[in-house]
């Protein structure tokens, strides 16, 4: 039966939600109105939301302060790179989980949820020290390798909760119907889980993307990300607000605008699975 | 040809054994249903035949060679599953043509037989759709056509008609029963439904836990019934059985009687009871009758009885139809 909702429970409802929504986009609304002031309005006291001399100058001086540019690429190859990776790791982990498990999958899955639970400080020594020895340590194949490890948990708990909503009949229809391992994978499964594999991989692109804890200790110079881009402009001079504003909003600007354009498929993706 | 033959063949879970070793044979060309109640190994014997599920022991073959080790693949076998197991990203046109394609077969000849397939199932006019926007009956129908395109050498049924409604089931029924007298080709039908299974079969076989119980043609079954099990399982409503006094006084541990042969009468009779339903079904009325000392009792009258809820009723069995059964449950 449908729930009957009387218009004025559905104003507070609506209220509340707009509430909420603000509340969470609050502080990158204040990053991004705070980039267009003057430092000395963005230091303000008391803090002023609005301001009468907005600017771009913060923009230009970042811009020119920096290479923005190899920052923004070195992000694109990690955050792409990792999760490419990541995929093909995982598709095959998750599709021998969903469709031939073994007594030990449900356990090997919990245990690897679990690993996400475990704070990143805790392997920070191991980490840093690997990655010095081996090379690894501010290239942007060792980022690549350590998001991707970081990601896969969750890359692969996805992919296996979507795979499982594929009924098996359909592939042993498949079977039934002479298809040969390689084509019930390529005429049937993989069209079928297309639409999973991409909010996967839009989910895992702006994990990575937005990870700081690895990408600003294991990194210098060279494959420092739009992560590090940002803490740069916090240290030593002191705190410039409007510039750290203007670096924040143009590190986060790229990832904002692609998940707004995906924002649909993103949640289909996360609730798939959970209404049938 | 679809000659099948089962020898030796188990099956076990675990350590659980759902099909402890069966022995059966197919003959080319005929409708055999497997029936039995739900958890009897009905349909993993089905799937054991078509190479979905590996056998623990035993030899199945299909024409003469052992195809107990072939992938389902190459068994030259077509399945239609009980949720139709469509391709939802593909056109019907697509889902008909897949066995085609996977065959190898020029898309000339595809198109000719799809289209082939499709005017026999009355499929045409929704080639070019997707399976989401056809009803449960289309649907079944597009899986039908899968299966015929590919003339395989017999055709695995796993319950088809069970997410259909009571009156497209009845027309499926009838379809395939059609197509099955056209193409002649054998076919192997699970259901729990014994009305599907009497009126569709050439040859039942009724399994219960993984063994079978009898095999024989419908009437066959109905009539002579090997055992209590099939007795009770075939026929609707199903069976009266009778055990105590009136079994020993025919020198058996249980006697059965169809509700058709049980004759009533308002002043005299062998069993005294009272009417507790009736249900009219216009061309015939069933009565359930709670009989003194004994079980409810369900009679098969005609349209017109006059017997309603609380009358008290005489019923006489028919002294030439009651069945015997001793006390291991074989029919004497």
């Amino acid at each position: 039966m449908a729930r009957s909702v009387t218009p004025r429970r559905k104003l507070i409802y609506t209220v509340a939600a707009w509430s909420v929504a603000l509340l969470i986009f609050f502080p990158v609304l204040w990053t991004i109105l705070t980039s267009f002031k003057t430092e000395a309005s963005a230091v303000a006291s008391p803090p002023q939301l609005f301001t009468a001399d907005w600017t771009l100058e913060n923009y230009a001086e970042v811009w020119n302060r920096s290479d923005y540019q190899r920052f923004f690429w070195n992000s694109v190859v990690i955050s792409v790179g990792s999760t490419a990776l990541g995929l093909l790791i995982a598709i095959p982990a998750a599709w021998s989980m969903a469709f031939v498990p073994g007594n030990k999958t449900k356990d090997l899955l919990m245990w690897m949820l679990s690993t996400k639970m475990m704070p990143a400080a805790a392997v920070l020594i191991p980490m840093y020290l690997i990655f010095q020895r081996t090379g690894l340590f501010d290239t942007r194949v060792g980022l690549v390798l350590a998001l991707m490890l970081m990601n896969l948990p969750v890359i692969v708990w996805m992919l296996y909760t979507y795979f499982k909503e594929i009924p098996g009949e359909i592939l042993e229809a498949a079977r039934m119907d002479g298809a040969s391992l390689k084509n019930e994978i390529l005429y049937i499964l993989t069209p079928m889980a297309v639409p999973g594999i991409a909010s996967t991989m839009l989910l895992n692109v702006i994990l990575a993307w937005n990870e700081s804890f690895w990408t600003i200790t294991l990194t210098t110079v060279d494959a420092a990300p739009l992560s590090a881009f940002i803490a740069s402009f916090s240290a030593p001079q002191g705190l410039f607000y409007a510039k750290l504003s203007a670096a924040s909003t143009m590190a986060i600007a790229p990832i904002l605008i692609m998940g707004w354009f995906s924002q649909k498929q993103l949640v289909r993706g996360l609730t798939f699975g959970a209404v049938k | 040809m679809g000659k099948i033959t089962l020898r030796n063949v188990s099956k076990k879970f675990g350590e659980v054994a759902v099909i402890p070793s069966l022995n059966l044979d197919i003959e080319d060309g005929e409708f055999v249903v497997f029936v039995g109640p739900s958890g009897c190994g009905k349909s993993t014997l089905l799937r054991l035949i078509a190479g979905l599920e590996d056998t623990s022991g035993g030899v199945i073959s299909i024409d003469g060679v052992d195809a107990t080790a072939t992938p389902p693949a190459k068994r030259g076998l077509a399945m239609v599953f009980q949720s139709y197991a469509l391709y939802p990203h593909m056109s019907v046109r697509k889902n008909i043509a897949f066995p085609l394609k996977m065959a190898g077969m020029s898309p000339a000849d595809i198109d000719r037989k799809v289209d082939g397939a499709a005017r026999v199932l009355n499929l045409t006019s929704y080639l070019d759709r997707k399976p989401g926007q056809l009803s449960g009956g289309q649907r079944q129908r597009v899986a039908i056509g899968r299966a015929i395109v590919r003339e395989p050498s017999a055709f695995l049924f796993d319950e088809p008609l069970s997410n259909l409604d009571a009156a497209l089931r009845g027309n499926m029924r009838l379809e395939i029963t059609e197509l099955h007298q056209s193409l002649k080709t054998t076919m192997i039908y699970v259901t729990h439904d014994q009305v599907e299974a009497m009126t569709m079969a050439d040859k039942i076989v009724v399994l219960q836990a993984g063994h079978i119980e009898q095999v024989g043609s419908p009437l066959d079954l109905y009539h002579h019934p090997a055992n209590v099990f099939v007795a009770g399982f075939i026929g609707s409503p199903r069976m009266n059985l009778v055990e105590g006094a009136d079994a020993a006084a025919l020198g058996a541990k249980t006697i059965g009687v169809r509700p058709e042969h049980v004759e009533i009468s308002m002043a005299s009779g062998k069993w005294k009871g009272r009417v507790s339903v009736t249900e009219r079904l216009g061309s015939d009325t069933f009565l359930h009758v709670a009989v003194d000392g004994l079980a409810s009792m369900t009679v098969r009258a005609g349209g017109d009885v006059m017997a309603n809820h609380g009358d008290t009723i005489y019923l006489t069995p028919m002294a030439d139809k009651i069945h015997r059964f001793g006390a291991d449950g074989v029919a004497l």
